[in-house]
């Protein structure tokens, strides 16, 4: 190796040299057709056939969730001791699945990893809609929702406030927090974008809609400043926001006695499971959209890979966050903990537990190699299997840890109902409309940032080759 | 020369074109030199090193936000001593109610410092850009439309003190900059 290094730069250069993060010199132009016509073609046919099962699945979520509020919590299937079932599962599920956007956005951002804007706004709009898919569950399991606005602190007339002491509430200020900044996070890199689109508009709504949503952005250097500053900043702000997300999510179960829930491990246990589903989700609708609008240079295989690489560490902590759990049980000494982690393997949910083992710990073992971290089918179905792997966690950690609590005469198994199974399909209806709708009115790829990328998009563009084989013959000697 | 606007009204500025980000940086670099104040330089994405080779200063728009940031720990901090330990003291499991039990507060001190930070990060970019505004003289120019595609441009306004329509469009064409074009208010 040293010796090629000595005897020709140019060979050792062009190892090291990484692939474009643009296929086939592509030019501004093009991306900007290629992306923006997304939303300026007449809508295919698969895209109402998709939107019209996707809406009619979200209506299914409603009319549950009308029925629940009309009649009472009693509709689900919780119980004695199981008060929290598939409601606080979901939650949970959804939340975390939004976490994998903002990790793109913004810790990728401050890291500079270049490869993040290809990615970066369909994975924001991931987030913002998991966020909302999540927020309907806690509103209506508290029951009486119409009590809800007692968990915000307003003076009321029963001169009582909320327990700020209390991780709940903690919840309600993170959650809605999270989706506010996200949408400010979202709109502020959507901008130059809404621009771009003002400026492509043939009909008079289409102009009149961007050119409001675009805010008279006119892409000058003295506003790309401030808007830099702000980008820089919001990113600072949502990196650590989004590990406290999870990590106050998991303080709900984390401040109890349960055993079971009450463990230290939770929140980084929560934050990495949390990445890791969520970057499943992202590659869950980006293989579609990617293959259906052939984006294809933009969205390129090592995207993909890194992506997996992604899925395999942050499954690797959650495997090893398993494992603990069972250790400290063993090794604390404490009895009740202990049952509470052999009934987890052993009892009537095993099937929960070593599904969950299966897809989130064995599933993605296979991104070790390169052949399936680039097999596109592959892929999909790890992913598919961490989608349903990270729903078996919570249902596990939630469900197994409350069915046999300290007083075995109250022990109860947990039978979720239909209303429970189609309020969570019609999630999934609700939050892939809101996706489809997404892609149909903006630019699913940060059309400016990806310009950004370019090599001609350095000022210094044509001057690279000579410093980087004058520092190459530096180094050789 | 040509014109965007209608010409009898009032002078914005003289607006140029360029090909590329580095002749854009370059160009900038001569006009910065040459003395001009009101002026911008214009492309589809944010330049590398664009605001040196401007002469700008960094943004401020971060003492804006640390000012957000301490105003949402404030309110938070009020927000739970007030009524958790003065107005209506909870006893819950009965732990205590005083100021040692501040650290059950920091979650909500903290979410709050990032939401009123990041209010002011959004809304303090729009105001110190002066957006939203519903027009700008410079979308009177037709070709300026290409800057949020692959067009590169360059516009000193009527305004600053060395303006000259002659010296400044001499200016611009050493410069190599093409379609050189006086942009009129309305």
């Amino acid at each position: 190796m040293a010796d090629a290094v000595m005897q020709s730069p140019e060979a050792a250069a062009a190892r090291i040299k990484r692939e474009p993060l643009v296929r086939n010199n592509r030019s501004m132009k093009w991306i900007t057709d290629h992306v923006a016509s997304c939303t300026e073609r007449k809508a295919p046919t698969w895209w109402w056939i998709a939107f019209g099962i996707s809406s009619a699945l979200a209506t299914v979520s409603v009319l549950c969730v009308a029925y629940l509020i009309s009649t009472g919590v009693g509709v689900w299937g919780l119980n004695h001791p199981v008060g929290w079932a598939w409601d606080i599962t979901n939650f949970v599920f959804w939340i975390g699945i939004g976490h994998a956007g903002t990790l793109i956005s913004a810790i990728l951002f401050l890291t500079r990893q270049k490869w993040r804007t290809s990615i970066n706004r369909a994975a924001e709009a991931m987030t913002l809609f998991a966020v909302v898919c999540a927020g309907i569950f806690p509103a209506i399991h508290v029951g009486r929702i119409w009590m809800v606005w007692f968990l915000a602190p307003v003076p009321n007339s029963n001169a009582i406030w909320q327990n700020f002491r209390s991780p709940l509430l903690w919840d309600v200020f993170a959650v809605s927090t999270y989706f506010t900044v996200s949408v400010l996070f979202w709109y502020t890199g959507l901008v130059p974008d809404l621009a771009t689109l003002r400026d492509r508009a043939k009909t008079k709504l289409r102009k009149f809609f961007y050119g409001i949503a675009a805010l008279g952005w006119r892409g000058g250097n003295r506003q790309w400043k401030h808007y830099e500053m702000a980008y820089l900043i919001l990113a600072g702000l949502s990196t650590p926001l989004v590990l406290s997300v999870h990590s106050v999510v998991s303080f709900d179960f984390a401040t109890s006695v349960i055993p079971g829930w009450h463990t230290t491990i939770f929140p980084p246990y929560f934050v990495a499971g949390a990445i890791f589903g969520g970057f499943a989700m992202v590659l869950t609708i980006m293989l579609p959209a990617r293959a259906i609008f052939g984006l294809h240079d933009l969205i390129t295989d090592d995207h993909v890979d890194k992506m997996c690489k992604i899925i395999l560490l942050t499954g690797s902590i959650v495997g090893y966050a398993y494992a603990m759990e069972f250790f400290i049980a063993w090794y604390g000494g404490n009895a009740f903990e202990q049952y509470a982690f052999i009934n987890r393997a052993t009892g009537p949910y095993w099937w929960a537990y070593w599904a969950m083992i299966f897809c989130n710990v064995a599933a993605p073992q296979l991104f070790w190699s390169r052949y399936f971290r680039r097999h596109v089918l592959w892929v999909f179905v790890v992913c598919m299997f961490v989608n349903a792997g990270m729903w078996f966690e919570r249902f596990v950690i939630i469900v197994t840890s409350l069915h046999r609590d300290f007083l075995p005469s109250s022990w109860n198994m947990f039978y979720p109902t239909w209303v429970d199974i189609w309020t969570f399909v019609g999630t999934f209806g609700i939050f892939l409309a809101l996706f489809l709708l997404f892609i149909r009115w903006l630019p699913m790829i940060c059309i400016f940032e990806v310009k950004a990328v370019l090599p001609e998009a350095d000022p210094h563009h044509g001057h690279d080759d000579h410093v980087a084989h004058a520092a190459l013959k530096e180094g050789a000697h | 020369m040509r014109t965007a606007g209608n010409p009898n009204g009032k002078l914005f500025a003289m607006g140029a074109r360029v090909e590329s980000a580095s002749e854009l940086y370059h160009a900038a670099e001569k006009v910065r030199d040459a003395g001009y104040k009101r002026w911008d330089v214009y492309s589809p994405f944010p330049i590398h090193g664009m605001d040196h080779a401007m002469g700008l200063s960094k943004s401020w728009l971060s003492a804006l936000v640390f000012i957000g940031g301490i105003t949402g720990l404030t309110i938070a901090a009020i927000l739970q001593f007030y009524p958790s330990s003065i107005e209506y003291p909870l006893i819950v499991a009965g732990k205590p109610v005083n100021f040692f039990t501040v650290p059950a507060f920091f979650p909500i001190m903290f979410e709050l410092t990032i939401l009123l930070s990041a209010f002011t990060a959004t809304f303090g970019m729009l105001a110190l850009n002066g957006l939203p505004r519903w027009n700008h003289p410079i979308f009177n120019w037709e070709e300026f439309k290409q800057v949020t595609d692959d067009g590169f441009f360059l516009a000193i306004e009527a305004n600053d003190p060395h303006f000259n329509p002659e010296s400044t469009r001499d200016l611009l064409e050493s410069l190599g900059a093409k379609d050189i074009t006086l942009v009129y208010e309305d």
